[in-house]
């Protein structure tokens, strides 16, 4: 049987299927289903210094092929996530965890950080820069150069861990973003995040989000993720975690193919909560199908050269 | 929470639009009514949320409204098909403190899960009072069944073509009650809400995620902070809701 262990950024994982953050909590409902220590890693919910409750309901919609949601980072802040989550998610899950961190000043990102820093079971930080920059006029901190290089920096100041920066595909030209982290010290890059979108309700005629635009996941967005995973790999040097719309262990292979060291799953878990365990038991058939030996071999095994 | 594959038995049309499904299978993890199943349904990305209506050891009932593409999917299913669902979701009634003569009202596809409610009430030797509010005479569903239960039933139609004419509340005087479960649309929780003498319970509906607590899509502001209509709830006490702040 083929070896399905990679490594990202110096840390060992035993496969690559990550669940996303946001769809998968802090693990644990996922725990009283099956034993959650077959995932490579978890990125957990989306943690910010203070506690939000997030943006009013209705914040879930169906598409085709996937889902609209306007959650809007609802967590109970950093300081809650690291002494009550985290312990919760340690007794059903003894890997590396991944720590996924928003904000909404450069200072709030610092500053969970420095507080989850505490945690050793974080193997990583995965730095959410989708988030709008209020001191920035509301625009996001991933749609631009110098902001998303602010952040980076910032971060790495006040953590010895690896920083990944998670990108969001809602801009131009998604590679100038990925050079101006690595440029700024990034370890890593994580994408994408989810694309914007909107569903209107024909009964109501109006939005069917409170929030009325949302972010776009699941398996429609998926050819949009492999072709920026594929761009960003020849832009940069730093590894990639690659994510949109993966569902099955083919769609982990092509995604590795396209440049990805290892892979997030996260809307399929929300409609089939054995996504993750699926995909890793499929993993080794589909590997010989493909006559792949060591998965660690294929990334970015799409590019020529 | 359990997967678990159940067979489809019977599946009719009790009223318009309105299904009634029988299914069978493992459903030994439902630990109190109120709770809810999420069904898999090929071609739509979402699961669909629907109250257990009624359960027993092999077997559960739902009952549905056909109100878009999952439900009309589901009210074409034959018996003999199989299905995918998530069991044993939410918290379901807590039935520990309501007293001799708990009051039950539902409205519309809100009356489903408070029949097995009423069930267990009885079994543990209360003498429920039951009001079903629905908009006229040909809507109605249930009627009987909870009679056949042996409980006295007021129904509401709100253009007085059977029953009592109006909304749920206009018969909410016609009984002593010591506590009070609710289901059905939000307005008629606030109008429930405004005529209650005691306390009770009411089980909300939100647009779900996951349905199993993972997503934070379903998220309701509470007295006590944010709790998760999946997994918190649907029940929620009376005095926990902020009922300013419902839309
Ligand atoms: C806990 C819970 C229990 C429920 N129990 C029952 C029941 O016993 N009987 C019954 O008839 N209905 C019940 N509903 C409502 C039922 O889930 C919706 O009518 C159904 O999901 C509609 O799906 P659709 O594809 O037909 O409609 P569409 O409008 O096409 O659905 C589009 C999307 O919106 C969601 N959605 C639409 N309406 C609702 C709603 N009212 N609540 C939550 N999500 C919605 C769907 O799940 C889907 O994701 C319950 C809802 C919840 C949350
Ligand atoms: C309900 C939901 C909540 C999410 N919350 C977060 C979050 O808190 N932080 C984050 O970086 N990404 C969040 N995401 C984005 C996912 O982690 C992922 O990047 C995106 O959904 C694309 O992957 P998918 O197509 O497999 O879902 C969320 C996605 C969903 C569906
Ligand atoms: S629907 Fe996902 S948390 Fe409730």
């Amino acid at each position: 049987m083929g070896s399905t262990e990679v490594t990202l950024c110096g840390v060992r994982l035993d496969n690559p299927v990550i669940p996303a953050s946001g769809t998968f909590g802090f693990g644990y409902e996922f725990a009283e289903l099956y034993d959650i220590n077959c995932l490579g890693s978890i990125s957990f919910k989306g943690t910010t210094i203070e506690p939000r409750f997030g943006n009013p309901t209705p914040r879930i919609a169906e598409c085709e092929a996937g889902m609209l949601n306007s959650v809007g980072l609802q967590n109970p802040g950093a300081e809650k996530v690291l002494t009550e989550e985290l312990p919760r998610l340690k007794k059903v899950f003894k890997k590396p965890l991944m720590a996924n961190v928003s904000g909404f000043s450069v200072k709030d990102y610092t500053a969970a950080v420095e507080i989850l820093d505490r945690e050793d079971a974080i193997g990583w930080f995965e730095i959410n820069i989708s988030c709008p920059n209020v001191h920035g006029g509301g625009l996001a901190f991933g749609t631009s150069c110098e902001n998303a290089a602010a952040v980076t920096a910032a971060v790495k100041k006040v953590t010895k861990k690896p920083v990944l920066i998670k990108l969001s595909p809602n801009v131009t030209d998604i590679t100038e973003i990925a050079k101006a982290c690595e440029a700024a010290g990034a370890d890593g890059l994580s994408l994408i995040n989810t694309l914007l979108g909107m569903r209107i309700d024909l009964k109501t005629k109006k939005p069917v989000l409170a929030n009325k635009a949302g972010g776009f996941s699941g398996p429609a967005i998926k050819p949009v993720a492999v072709r920026m995973v594929y761009q960003v790999y020849e832009a940069v040097k730093i590894p990639i975690v690659g994510m949109g719309g993966i569902s099955t262990a083919e769609d982990v292979i092509e995604m590795m193919l396209a440049g990805a060291s290892a892979v997030e799953v996260g809307a399929a878990n929300l409609a089939e909560p054995f996504a993750c365990k699926n995909i890793i038991e499929d993993l080794p058939r589909v590997m010989q199908k493909y006559g792949i030996d060591n998965l660690k071999d294929i990334t970015g095994g799409a590019h020529n050269g | 929470m359990k997967q678990e594959i159940f067979k489809i038995t019977s599946n009719e049309n009790i009223a318009p639009s309105v299904y009634k499904m029988v299914l069978a299978g493992d459903t030994s993890d439902i630990t109190a009514p109120g709770q809810f199943v999420n069904i898999k349904l090929e071609g739509f990305y979402l699961r669909r949320p629907i109250s257990i209506c009624d359960y027993d050891g092999g077997s559960l009932t739902l009952i549905y409204k056909t109100v878009g593409g999952g439900t009309e999917n589901l009210s074409l299913k034959k018996s003999g098909e199989m299905l995918d669902l998530l069991i044993s979701l939410g918290n379901g009634f807590d039935t520990r403190g309501s007293g001799d003569n708990p009051l039950i009202i539902g409205g519309g596809v809100g009356i489903p899960p408070l029949y097995a409610l009423c069930k267990k009430l009885i079994s543990e030797g209360k003498k429920p009072a039951v009001i079903l509010g629905f908009n006229t005479k040909s809507e109605i569903f249930f009627e009987n069944e909870f009679k056949n239960l042996g409980c006295e039933v007021f129904v509401t139609t709100a253009d007085g073509s059977h029953g009592i004419k109006g909304f749920v509340t206009a018969a909410m005087d016609k009984t002593d009650y010591t506590y009070i479960y609710s289901c059905g649309p939000l307005p008629m929780f606030k109008a429930v809400n405004a005529n209650a003498k005691t306390s009770g319970q009411f089980s909300f509906e939100e647009r779900m995620g996951c349905g199993f607590g993972a997503c934070m899509g379903c998220s309701l502001m509470t007295r006590n902070g944010a709790k998760r209509v999946c997994k918190d709830g649907p029940v929620f006490e009376r005095e926990e809701i902020e009922w300013e702040a419902l839309k």
